[in-house]
């Protein structure tokens, strides 16, 4: 069976290495992977999505409306957008961080009054304060890896092997942060 | 050993593989890994050229020269290309030669939705389509080794989704990659009427050559699962068309969508009592089986426009409906992508706004000066297009409306095809103001440096071009540079140069927010004492700034601390903070 996880979030939020640790942890494991990327004009502050699947034999790379086991959200707007794309049954981690989108700044639209609620009404959701946390790993900016840790509790996938990936993915210099990101994410 | 490789790093590493030798491309996403992968390779030569035309000639000089050789673009780089492109056609190959093209369904990052596989008909040259990592690989292995066989350059067209996700390969050794000899042979080389008119037969007997290895080569696959169903599919439309379908249909994959095998086709269809076509874009396939009488069912019931998924095409197929879903229940605000927190274009577009100018846009991160709040971009079309539609715009309307006028290109931008239109100005008694977004470097591809950066793909220094001197050298004897971040000086000079009766340039400069060498430091607060709710910071469409509860508010955790926001605030109510 097809595992089918969604990352959604802001251009600019690390999605984009959020999937490559998943991707890479799991072909460790021997599964065939495919993960979908998003780069160029979207990436800058838009909504972004990125896929991860694997399983015996991935086709496409990308995930149907109802499909997804796993949506980790790193912004709750996005979490919202993404509802759909849950399947029934199906897990979300959600980041109770808030961005106001361009239409909200200009005030052409209105953030969601009380999202997390609308989220967890709907949905199994699992709402983490990945913000605070990457503060106390001591680096904003390691929101992503904080999530992955969330994430990878709910897999049968070890502590060690993530560890692995992150020590191969992640830049020498942000290691330690990204390390103890991953540790209090996992942990929760 | 197997890897988990991007669609565009496996085309770098299938032609690594091939043994090539020469690689020049112009960055345009979706297709600027590839080159970037290229350059890790010692044993390739690089480079970032000026545009695709350039690199596609660099390229084909290679080949001509003995080497193995490569130019990757995307969809619309390849109508800058194309001039060379369909003569090479005629000259064919010394060295293997592939043009790499990367079409975007669904238009993530481009100007328009064109289909590529329109140019490998037009210019009767052979296009190969992977649907993944492994076959971006094998195909862009395979098509270098054709074009030595057949003596024609090669097409690898790829998408957005092929190129952008990762999938695993099976990596194997560097072929040899020895030079073929080079000798002069002007009846094959040069392209003037008495040669090409011979070797254009060459070309139409070669057409011929292909069709028949269409009907046997590997690169087209048929899956026989014993069903009425068959599906005729190529590139990511196939994997799409698998997943949804699984065993419930045939499949005649085609690897080589230029040219098709016909007789592989007929009979395919010939046993099936339905025959869908799924390809995204235009009926290409369809319409190349309806021209051999077959009954297919395709843009009938599938969209031209945007990408596939494979819950549509089972829904069309097999009748089934989507998977259940959660649904969102209201309408929620859109998330468009803005200009960084940070980002040098948006000091020009606040002036510029200001001003209330008409405002020749671009290609690049500053097209984004067309969204909400800033929306100061009246027209994009190509990149260059800012600098010659503005002159064409000022011969429309007269001298009155010119001194409302600007065009803003950015630096890679102005060095690719903007510089061209800078010299018709000149030549033909334009007095445009261009301005030359100046960010030290090619901002929406992924920060690839250019020939403004004294920089090479490889990091190497070089010899950088001056934009005073460029400029100056065109015929332009009023060159200003000037910070965007010094908003007075820069509206100072923006009326100066828009009022003057010759053509100016103003460049722009201040480097990309993103860059590593920028190093913005602390945050901006707004101290509520001093602040009026003016909410002129709200005007610079900064994506840290925003109103909560009524009050004015700066996000820390997206503030950069570049400090523009310091310098619209008549009330000084906005400091640094550490």
């Amino acid at each position: 069976m097809t595992k089918k996880i969604m990352i959604v979030g802001v251009g600019g939020q690390g999605t984009l290495l959020a999937s490559r640790i998943l991707g890479n942890t799991v072909i460790g494991e021997g599964y065939d992977v495919k993960v979908s990327e998003v780069h160029g004009m979207s990436q800058r502050g838009g909504s972004v999505v990125t896929y991860v699947k694997y399983g015996e034999k991935v086709y496409s790379p990308i995930i149907d409306k109802g499909e997804a086991d796993i949506i980790l959200a790193f912004e709750m707007l996005e979490a919202m957008r993404a509802l759909p794309y849950l399947k029934e049954g199906g897990k979300m981690i959600v980041n109770t961080q808030k961005m106001n989108p361009m239409p909200v700044i200009t005030g052409a639209a209105q953030y969601p009054a009380d999202i997390d609620k609308k989220i967890s009404d709907k949905v199994d959701a699992t709402l983490v304060d990945a913000l605070s946390l990457a503060k106390e790993a001591g680096n904003t900016k390691a929101v992503n890896v904080v999530l992955i840790g969330v994430m990878a509790k709910s897999t049968d996938i070890p502590y060690e092997k993530w560890v692995e990936t992150i020590k191969t993915t992640v830049p020498e210099k942000f290691l330690e942060v990204n390390l103890k990101a991953f540790e209090l994410g996992y942990k929760l | 050993m197997k890897k988990l490789l991007l669609g565009n790093a496996a085309v770098a590493r299938g032609a690594y593989e091939a043994g090539v030798k020469v690689v020049s491309s112009y960055p345009g996403t979706p297709s600027t890994e590839i080159t970037e992968n290229i350059a890790k390779y010692d044993e390739i030569y690089s480079e970032w050229a000026p545009n695709e035309k350039v690199a596609a000639e660099v390229a084909i000089g290679a080949s001509i020269a003995g080497a193995r050789a490569m130019s990757c673009c995307k969809h619309v780089g390849l109508n800058v290309m194309a001039d060379p492109v369909f003569t090479v056609s005629y000259i064919g190959v010394n060295g293997g030669l592939v043009f790499c093209v990367a079409d975007d369904q669904g238009m993530h990052s481009s100007q328009n939705e064109q289909d590529s596989r329109h140019y490998a008909q037009a210019s009767k040259i052979p296009m190969v389509e992977p649907s993944d990592s492994s076959e971006c690989l094998n195909f862009t292995k395979a098509a270098f080794e054709l074009s030595e066989r057949f003596d024609t350059p090669f097409f690898v067209r790829l998408s957005t989704r092929v190129s952008h996700s990762q999938s695993l390969v099976e990596l194997s050794e560097r072929a040899n990659d020895e030079l073929k000899p080079y000798e002069k042979n002007i009846p094959k080389n040069v392209m003037m009427p008495a040669m090409a008119i011979k070797r254009h037969v060459v070309v139409e007997e070669r057409q011929k050559a292909l069709a028949e290895f269409a009907e046997t080569t590997e690169l087209n696959t048929i899956e026989d699962n014993g069903s009425e169903i068959g599906v005729i599919s190529a590139g990511i439309a196939y994997v799409y068309a698998k997943e949804a379908l699984g065993e419930k249909a045939d499949f005649l994959k085609l690897g080589l969508i230029y040219p098709m095998p016909e007789k592989k086709i007929l009979d395919f269809a010939k046993k099936h009592k339905k025959v869908y076509v799924i390809e995204e874009l235009d009926p290409v396939i369809e319409t190349y089986c309806k021209s051999l009488g077959i009954e297919v069912i395709g843009k009938s019931e599938f969209s031209l426009l945007g990408e596939y998924t494979p819950a549509m095409i089972k829904s069309v197929v097999l009748g089934e409906a989507p998977a259940k879903s959660a649904e969102i229940g209201e309408d929620i605000p859109v998330r468009p992508p803005v200009m960084c927190a940070g980002c040098p274009h948006r000091g020009t577009f606040y002036v510029l706004k200001k001003l209330g100018l008409t405002v020749s846009g671009d290609i690049g991160c500053y097209t984004l000066g067309a969204v909400a709040p800033l929306q100061n971009v009246d027209s994009v079309i190509c990149m260059g297009a800012s600098v010659s539609a503005a002159h064409g715009m000022a011969k429309a309307r007269g001298e009155e409306f010119n001194k409302k006028l600007v065009s803003v290109i950015g630096d890679s931008t102005f060095m690719h095809s903007g510089i061209t239109g800078l010299i018709d100005i000149v030549y033909n008694k334009g007095n445009n103001t261009v301005i030359i977004l100046d960010n030290s470097i090619t901002g929406m591809t992924g920060h690839q440096d250019n020939p403004t950066t004294g920089r090479t793909i490889k990091g190497e220094p070089t010899r950088q071009v001056d934009l005073v001197d460029l400029c100056k050298a065109c015929g332009i004897d009023h060159v200003v540079v000037a910070d965007p971040f010094d908003i007075k000086n820069f509206e100072k000079v923006v009326k100066e140069e828009t009022d003057r009766d010759e053509p100016s340039v103003i460049i722009a400069q201040r480097p990309c927010a993103l860059l590593k060498t920028v190093k913005y430091t602390g945050h901006c607060e707004i101290s509520a004492d001093k602040c009026k709710n003016c909410k002129m910071c709200m005007k610079l469409g900064c994506p840290a700034i925003s109103v909560i509860d009524g009050k004015v508010v700066i996000d820390d955790t997206q503030c950069n601390g570049c400090g523009l926001c310091i310098n619209v605030c008549p009330f000084s109510a906005i400091e640094k903070k550490d």
